[in-house]
């Protein structure tokens, strides 16, 4: 168990490819399988290896993040000691900086008793157990361990990410760009180990010389500088950073394999519960190969879909090949494909919404789509 | 007093053994048996309690506690972990003069007088722990104030012919009762009581320690202190309930109970046909697990069904409800069927009109298979490996 480790989130993510789903909330809190949010990943990680002290650095509109993190019950992190910390206030104006933002609340930094961190953020959404992480970042020696994968950019679903260039040691000595050629490229999943005095000694020296981006930024621009460790992870990463990689991460879950080593028994997934009752199938629905949350009613037809809670689908309703986020109406009639329908959206009797599998026609939340605009936004 | 009188304070019976459970009660209390996909008996009493503001609940356990108070623990769930108030878990215990299992569902609450009246209550509301229903207790006590009541007790009207499984009360125009007859032979009429009481706590109390004194009694609501106190004259009214209830007693009521759940033409005028669990102004709350969505598998098929996370399905799943984290296999058929947590059908097995418990497995291709009126019932953690058909 992870004793002498704090856990550091920070959500001050890119996420200007998740357009109108990262348009209210973080990308740490877009609702993602169903019932989860993306955040509750790295958090379950952090705990199942025993962490007990979280920092989560959140960007201005962190509402929703809010609401749903709230005590950090659902994972057990409502603690008098050590606990849920969460800094989306700075002295600085908002910007997208975890490096001000840590600066701005040092005193969490040195309040704590743990002497090493884990320092992540929410976009790479897997199943780790940091514990074994943690354990090789000790043995090096190195002043941070950076966490990788290998990737042979088979589905582009790792675009834009960072590359480490890796001598045979497993060192760091170079960070690239993955722009997307096939070839096999060490994909960085923004995971760094280190101690809490070198992360502190790298806040001060990033505010001495005027730079002030992410934290990130500044290791990869640095790997030269220090002694930077990687560890290959070789389990199933899901990268979140634009439309069409959560689409195609969210319908990985269709794949039992990996989503039996997501969702693993030993090191389970926590959320916020929001007590649904059941979903209930009626005796017209047709369901296959689909994943579906509690508190739904379903009369339609759903395939190859995740649908989440509360959604309601009517009699001759088809879903296919779509996500629709919590509580949406489904009316009868209406047909969905490769569309991702975010929160509280109401799709009218008999309207029609066709998407592209690569690129997935998405629903801003609180909309309303009835026949009139159908035309509008009917695309192939 | 600082903060803890109360106008009203719940006590919710939770000791029995219900033993016509069978292998449900078994290593369980009846109020921690699961019930309707993610639920437990109990939740809904307690999250009645939640739903109609009272926020003192005494909880009397006595019968195999200990899944019970887990799932209770300090009542976060119904959010009864208040600062003042709250749950409170009140198992028997013993003091100065010795002590008692509780011997009755009178004599449970006499010895928890102490308890009660750290609130200082005016009314106290006494609950089963066993009942599956939604209901507001405002009403009910809104009810009990206007009829300027001693006693009142919910009343639902069943079918004649099971009258004599309740206790039946006989009530004039004003619904005032003027005779209550506990499971009669030869029922009078067809409304019975549900269990549930609102009591001017100063007249039960003095109720409570007569009854407590007297040998020949057996310390319970319904055969001794309800007709001891009509025949002290005082006022007892019967509230008429409307909803749905059902006490699930016996292991075909519990089954027929998760059938109800299923109901797809309830007339919207007969709110007695089906409980509805999708009202957000009145949630069922319980404490849940951290298990993903449900997979519904290619090639499954589901209907008329209820399932909740942690299932997956490979099979066919028809008018049945499922439990957290069930496995059901490719050909599988699981018809008419409640099938409890954890537990694993696998494939080309049959279960149909049956329990399957909590962690049971029946192994592939074996048949489970009971009638309406004879449900099959695979024990807990038990691996079913041959047919077991119910003629």
């Amino acid at each position: 168990m992870l004793t002498n480790y704090l856990g550091i989130v920070s959500l001050t993510e890119n996420d200007s490819k998740l357009k109108s789903l990262t348009a209210t909330r973080p990308l740490g809190s877009i609702p993602i399988f169903g019932r989860y949010r993306a955040i509750d990943f790295v958090l379950s990680n952090l705990v199942n290896a025993g962490v007990t002290n979280v920092g989560i650095l959140a960007p201005t509109k962190s509402r929703s993040l809010i609401d749903h993190v709230g005590t950090g019950k659902p994972w057990d992190l409502n603690r008098k000691v050590d606990g849920l910390y969460i800094f989306n206030y700075s002295y600085d104006p908002p910007s997208i900086s975890d490096i001000k933002l840590l600066k701005s609340n040092m005193e969490f930094l040195l309040r704590s008793k743990k002497e090493m961190v884990i320092f992540t953020s929410s976009h790479m959404i897997c199943n780790i157990d940091f514990e074994e992480v943690a354990k090789y970042h000790e043995e090096s020696n190195a002043d941070i361990t950076v966490v990788y994968k290998k990737v042979t950019n088979e589905d582009d679903l790792f675009l834009d990410a960072p590359t480490l260039i890796l001598d045979q040691d497993s060192k760091v000595v170079g960070v690239g760009k993955n722009i997307g050629r096939r070839t096999l490229v060490n994909i960085s999943l923004d995971m760094f180990l280190l101690s809490k005095e070198f992360l502190i000694e790298c806040i001060l020296g990033c505010l001495e010389n005027g730079n002030c981006g992410s934290f990130r930024d500044f290791v990869y621009k640095n790997v030269q500088n220090m002694n930077v460790n990687a560890y290959e992870f070789k389990g199933y990463v899901g990268c979140i950073n634009s439309i069409s990689s959560y689409f195609k991460v969210s319908m990985d879950m269709l794949n039992v394999d990996i989503q039996s080593e997501l969702f693993s028994k030993e090191r389970p997934i926590y959320t916020k519960s929001n007590d649904s009752p059941p979903t209930r199938y009626f005796s017209t629905c047709e369901v296959e190969n689909s994943f579906i949350s509690n508190g739904c009613l379903i009369e339609g037809k759903v395939k190859n879909s995740i649908i989440s809670r509360g959604v309601v689908i009517e009699k001759d309703a088809v879903v296919e090949n779509s996500i629709i986020f919590p509580k949406c109406i489904i009316k009868s009639g209406a047909v969905l494909k490769n569309v991702i329908l975010d929160k509280n959206v109401v799709i009218d009797s008999n309207a029609t919404l066709i998407g592209h599998n690569k690129n997935p026609l998405v629903m801003e939340k609180h909309s309303e789509v009835d026949l009139s605009v159908l035309k509008e936004v009917k695309r192939v | 007093m600082n903060g803890l009188k109360r106008e009203i304070i719940a006590m919710i019976l939770a000791g029995g053994q219900g033993s016509r459970l069978k292998e449900l009660t078994k290593a369980n209390a009846k109020p921690a048996v699961e019930f309707g996909g993610k639920y437990r008996i109990i939740d809904f009493t307690l999250s009645n309690c939640t739903n109609s503001s009272i926020d003192v609940v005494g909880v009397l356990t006595q019968y195999q506690p200990f899944t019970l108070h887990c799932h209770i623990g300090i009542g976060t769930a119904w959010d009864l972990d208040r600062t003042k108030g709250g749950v409170y878990i009140l198992p028997p215990h013993t003091n100065d003069s010795g002590g008692n299992w509780y011997k009755g569902t009178a004599d449970a609450i006499y010895q928890n007088m102490n308890f009660v009246e750290l609130f200082s209550p005016e009314y106290l509301l006494v609950l089963s722990g066993d009942h599956i229903y939604t209901m507001n207790y405002q009403e009910m006590l809104k009810f009990h104030k206007e009829k300027k009541a001693d006693v009142t007790i919910a009343c639902i009207e069943v079918p004649i012919q099971e009258a004599s499984r309740f206790g039946i009360m006989n009530t004039k125009e004003d619904n005032r009762i003027y005779e209550f007859e506990e499971k009669p032979k030869h029922p009078k009429n067809n409304l019975a009581s549900m269990g549930i009481y609102i009591f001017n706590w100063e007249k039960l109390k003095r109720y409570l320690k007569e009854d407590a004194k007297d040998e020949n009694s057996d310390h319970d609501f319904g055969k001794n202190i309800i007709p001891k106190m009509l025949k002290g004259g005082e006022k007892l009214f019967a509230y008429p309930f409307r909803g749905y209830w059902k006490d699930v007693g016996t292991v075909e009521s519990y089954w027929e109970a998760n059938m109800d759940l299923l109901n797809e033409s309830c007339p919207i005028d007969a709110p007695s046909c089906s409980l509805d669990l999708y009202n957000d102004e009145f949630k069922v709350y319980t404490s849940s697990i951290a298990y993903p969505p449900q997979y519904i598998a290619p090639g499954a098929n589901v209907k008329k069904s209820m399932i909740v996370e942690g299932c997956s399905i490979w099979g066919e799943v028809y008018h049945s409800v499922l439990s957290y984290n069930v496995y059901v296999g490719k050909n599988a058929k699981v018809i008419n069927s409640v099938i409890l947590s954890n537990s694993h059908i696998e494939e080309g097995a049959v279960v149909e009109n049956a329990i399957i418990c909590s962690g049971a497995k029946v192994s592939k291709g074996c048949i489970v298979k009971g009638k309406p009126g004879k449900i099959a019932v695979v024990p807990e953690n038990k691996n079913q490996s041959s047919n077991l058909i119910l003629e």
